[in-house]
């Protein structure tokens, strides 16, 4: 046990993590040179192309170190992205150690705080590395002192690394070995193995990846998942080496997977603690939760003769993202279609994105929604995330919202336009810390509705990429919520309905009308656009129709040319819903929210 | 469908004196291959003799068929005669040009049975038509409209193009006002467009030409339309006015609805409706088309045959450019075109009476985007 060393690589986002990665798994010979791509941990192309990492991966390095002992170093490669936070602290509870990765041109972020704390939860040891040191904005010192005074950490031990060029990275290694404590445990305890990720294999099936804190198994043995009392009976378990390396057994100490014929990885719960059948442990590994969805979005098909290939696509999704939850639902505008909820929005547009490539589906989503709870006259509570459930205004006694303490750190001269920005999404109670000089530590109190569309976007906007977010839900404070509806036509159309603050209900009806007023195409006949909350108009816009679009002739030779502009034009209209005689764009009925850049 | 009907006959000179800047349609301008394509229209037309025996309609078009000399006419018009029959009453259309056309060719037609002339005057000031590169004044265009009726044409169309940035509503007036006086039986009124490829388009493209926009367009268009009905002509069609029904083109009505026809000369398009739909055209090429006929082959570029959706998708936007409108009794299979029709009918672009759906002239503007909603 002397020789492991658990640990991950933590950081802001675009601070070089996968990159890292890379660089640890090409020096300790993983992998031959030619068989090396880059973000080789991650598999997804969407992971590839977006530069994210969605899905943890695990993998083992073996390295020998200049006092010429043997390791085998456990990399639990984590999420990086706040809507896995979850994910990352299961991750994180199987490790002693991380490498916390800090970009030497813009230095501590809101994530990498979040991270730190996270690591200090787990009391882990941290070595702060700062990384990107090639480029010529790079400023160590100023990274240097942030890790001082924004972290609190000794600055003296941070190492120093360009992960793109492969400088610093045997550095790395050795301070893995002598900064991260091995593991202790005892393997004559009862089996307590920590499940941190599982995925899905076609051919066997959920695949769990766990550490082993006290005791050991192998193939043959019976496991039970304490929180869910199945019983499995293993089939495998070994290492993780970019491939699977099957081993009799896994004892404590150690990180690795076990197949023990378990169908959807919606049987494994993250967090969850496996010990034996036979000799179980009495308490479970601390910090397991259920992870609940806070953002909410319906899927229509395009066209409903699609709805079973839906249906079909969302099952063999599911088979691999237990965290997707997804109910029947329908609308009077888009048919059958699926309510489903996600821990985030980022969690939303890779659903969204991989069921458009991997599953070949035409969706619409509708705008994201919170869960709102609502106490009725009669004294019965509501939770609502659909905005078609809204209750009888007459009927609510009181209403409620989630709220979140969002983090943002930026560079002072942007205190201005944050400040204004976040007020304007009914952020209250601003508090302000100044770690270093010139830069702004600052946290508000703000609805979740307010964040979870393009909050984000409009942030990296008017800070010009300098600003860094970061949040945590904490309460639900009562709200005057009302039903927006949109009317197109004069025809409300549910799927646009939406659920806002009364004092914000103006503005968001004036904005839903201008975006589709933009997204919805000419049409050869006046189209009004009216927002209303109960029967009352708040805000309308108007699509003029076009006047002419007819080709002045047509004659033996231009009917066939012509026919094919109008085929064109009807696939065209393929891509859109009709909602009564207008067609609105799949695109429109998630846009309502995003404001106009100014 | 309409396979009871006769078929017409379309023969292609595609031969011009100067090309025109807006033109599309195919010709060249050089005359010297008169000859070689001449023999081999005749060439073509005894292809087709057992398959297309008889017509109701003859239409030369073009290109310019009025720059054929007399005996070329006169050898053409024989041929065509001779190989295929036409019932009583035939309609026979000859487009022509100002320029090109005598007394002595207009004698040669009247010889042959020709019954109506397609003038191509487009407009009557001068600035207009240099503006569409014509070779013709608007004086060239009044007389020969004169020697036409002078050679017994009691069926006289002018083609006219506005919605040019060098005419006024008052100037496009004027021109029309002219041509009224002269009472002919049809008129066809084009609402001008940039054709891609064409030299007005490639300068339009450079930024030394534009279009009047959409609001002018419809602007002139539904004045035209309000003024040529006040005057006592039908708008049976988006571009065309008659003067009574009897002078509907009888040709290109046949385009309209599916009616077959056979179009000879390079570039023509047919279709034959029995047993399915189908279209070919023909090689867009003089030298080719010869080429081919010359060897005996065909000289068709290619072909299609029209689905179910494809034809219905063709009847509605034809249809929907007509006055007659459309059988509502073609829309049972399409169950969502009833709330579309309703809108339409709301926002006064159609009228729906007697099982059909009639355009009103604000649905002459938009029938393509018509066509494509009742599709679905």
């Amino acid at each position: 046990m002397r020789q492991i060393r658990n640990f991950s690589i933590i950081a802001h986002i675009d601070h070089g993590k996968s990159t890292l990665a890379d660089r640890l798994i090409q020096y300790t010979g993983v992998v031959k040179d030619r068989q090396f791509r880059d973000q080789i941990l991650d598999n997804m192309d969407i992971e590839r192309e977006r530069g994210i990492t969605i899905k943890s991966q695990t993998v083992v390095l073996p390295y020998k170190s200049r006092s010429g002992e043997i390791f085998e170093l456990n990399l639990i490669d984590t999420p990086g992205h706040a809507d896995f936070s979850y994910e990352v602290s299961r991750a994180l509870a199987s490790c002693e150690g991380v490498l916390l990765l800090i970009d030497a041109s813009q230095g501590v972020q809101a994530q990498t705080i979040a991270n730190l704390y996270a690591a200090m939860e787990h009391d882990l040891a941290i070595i702060p590395v700062i990384n990107k040191i090639d480029l010529p904005s790079a400023d160590i010192d100023s990274a240097r002192e942030q890790i001082e005074n924004d972290l609190g950490l000794d600055s003296d031990n941070a190492v120093l690394c360009s992960a793109k060029e492969g400088i610093g990275i045997e550095e790395v290694l050795e301070a893995i070995v002598t900064r991260v404590p091995p593991p202790t445990g005892d393997i004559e305890k009862p089996l307590s193995a920590l499940i941190f990720d599982a995925h899905y294999d076609p051919f066997r099936g959920a695949i769990a990846s766990c550490r082993i804190f006290d005791g050991k198994f192998g193939p043959g043995d019976i496991i039970r998942f304490m929180s869910s009392g199945a019983a499995y009976k293993v089939e495998e378990v070994g290492f993780f080496r970019l491939f699977r390396d099957p081993q009799k057994v896994l004892s404590a100490g150690s990180v690795g997977y076990v197949i023990a014929g378990i169908k959807t990885v919606s049987d494994i719960r993250i967090g969850d603690t496996m010990t034996l059948d036979s000799n179980p442990v009495s308490t479970p590994q601390p910090g397991f939760k259920d992870v609940k969805p806070v953002v909410f979005s319906s899927i229509y098909p395009i066209s409903s003769d699609d709805y079973p290939a839906l249906v079909d696509a969302l099952e063999k999704y599911k088979l691999n993202d237990a965290a997707l939850v997804y109910q029947k639902d329908s609308s009077i505008a888009l048919g059958q279609g699926f309510r489903c909820g996600f821990l985030g929005l980022l969690h939303l547009d890779i659903v969204q994105e991989r069921l458009e490539r991997e599953f070949d589906q035409s969706i619409i989503m509708t705008a994201p929604s919170v869960q709102y709870q609502f106490t009725l006259n009669d004294g019965t509570d509501l939770t609502v995330e659909n905005p078609q459930y809204y209750p009888d205004p007459v009927d609510i006694q009181q209403s409620r919202e989630p709220y979140i303490k969002a983090v943002i750190i930026l560079p002072e001269r942007y205190m201005g336009v944050v400040m204004k920005l976040c007020l304007e999404r009914r952020g209250s109670n601003p508090r302000v810390v100044y770690p270093t000089p010139g830069r702004v530590e600052t946290t508000f109190d703000m609805p979740l509705a307010e964040v979870v569309f393009d909050f984000y976007d409009r942030l990296k906007t008017v800070t010009q990429g300098y600003g860094s977010f970061d949040y945590e839900i904490t309460e639900y404070r009562v709200s005057d919520l009302v039903k927006l509806d949109i009317l197109v036509n004069g025809e409300r159309v549910d799927a646009l309905s939406l659920i806002v603050h009364r004092e914000r209900a103006r503005d968001w009806g004036v904005q839903v009308c201008d975006r589709l007023k933009e997204e919805i195409p000419r049409h050869n006949f006046k189209i009004a656009i009216q927002g209303a909350i109960g029967g009352k108009i708040i805000s309308r816009s108007t699509i003029s129709p076009f006047r002419k679009d007819v080709i002045a002739k047509c004659y033996g030779g231009d009917i066939s040319r012509k026919r094919k502009l109008l085929e064109k034009q009807k696939k065209g209209k393929k891509r859109m819903k009709m909602v009564g005689s207008v067609m609105i764009p799949q695109s429109a009925f998630v846009s309502v929210l995003k404001t106009k850049d100014e | 469908m309409n396979s009871q009907e006769i078929p017409g006959l379309y023969i292609h000179t595609p031969f011009c004196r100067s090309k025109c800047f807006y033109c599309d349609f195919y010709s060249v301008a050089s005359r010297a291959e008169i000859p070689a394509w001449l023999e081999a229209v005749r060439a073509e037309m005894k292809l087709y003799k057992e398959e297309f025996p008889a017509f109701d309609s003859l239409y030369l078009g073009g290109g310019t068929p009025s720059v054929l000399e007399e005996r070329d006419l006169a050898a053409l018009l024989e041929s065509i005669l001779q190989n295929f029959a036409f019932g009583a009453d035939p309609e026979m259309t000859m487009e022509a040009n100002p320029e090109s056309l005598s007394p002595e060719k207009l004698k040669t037609l009247r010889d042959f049975g020709l019954n109506r002339i397609s003038l191509g005057v487009q407009s009557l000031e001068d600035s207009d038509l240099k503006y569409l590169g014509r070779a013709h004044s608007a004086g060239q265009a009044l007389r020969a409209f004169e020697a036409c009726r002078s050679a017994g044409f009691s069926n006289v169309s002018v083609d006219l193009i506005y919605g040019l940035e060098t005419q006024s509503l008052k100037s496009w007036k004027k021109t029309l006002d002219t041509i009224l006086e002269l009472r002919p039986e049809h008129i066809s009124c084009y609402q001008l467009t940039f054709e891609k490829g064409t030299a007005l388009w490639k300068k339009k493209e450079a930024g030394r030409v534009r279009s009047i926009g959409e609001k002018m367009e419809a602007a002139f268009f539904l004045w035209t339309s309000r003024y040529l009905q006040r005057r006592g002509y039908c708008h049976y069609e988006v571009s065309n006015f008659a003067a009574g029904r009897e002078f509907l083109c009888r040709h290109n009505r046949k385009y309209w609805r599916h009616v077959p026809y056979l179009g000879l000369g390079p570039s023509a398009h047919s279709l034959a409706v029995v047993p399915q739909p189908r279209r070919w055209w023909n090689v867009k090429s003089v030298r080719e088309y010869c080429r081919l006929l010359g060897e005996g082959k065909a000289p068709v570029a290619g072909w299609e045959f029209l689905s179910r959706e494809q034809f219905d998708l063709e009847t509605f936007d034809l249809a929907l450019r007509t006055d007659e409108g459309l059988d509502m009794a073609a829309l049972k299979d399409y169950p969502q075109s009833q709330r579309v029709l309703a809108q339409w009918q709301k926002s006064g672009l159609v009228r729906l009476s007697e099982g059909r759906v009639r355009p009103t002239r604000r649905g002459f503007l938009v029938a393509d985007s018509l066509a494509v909603m009742l599709a679905g």
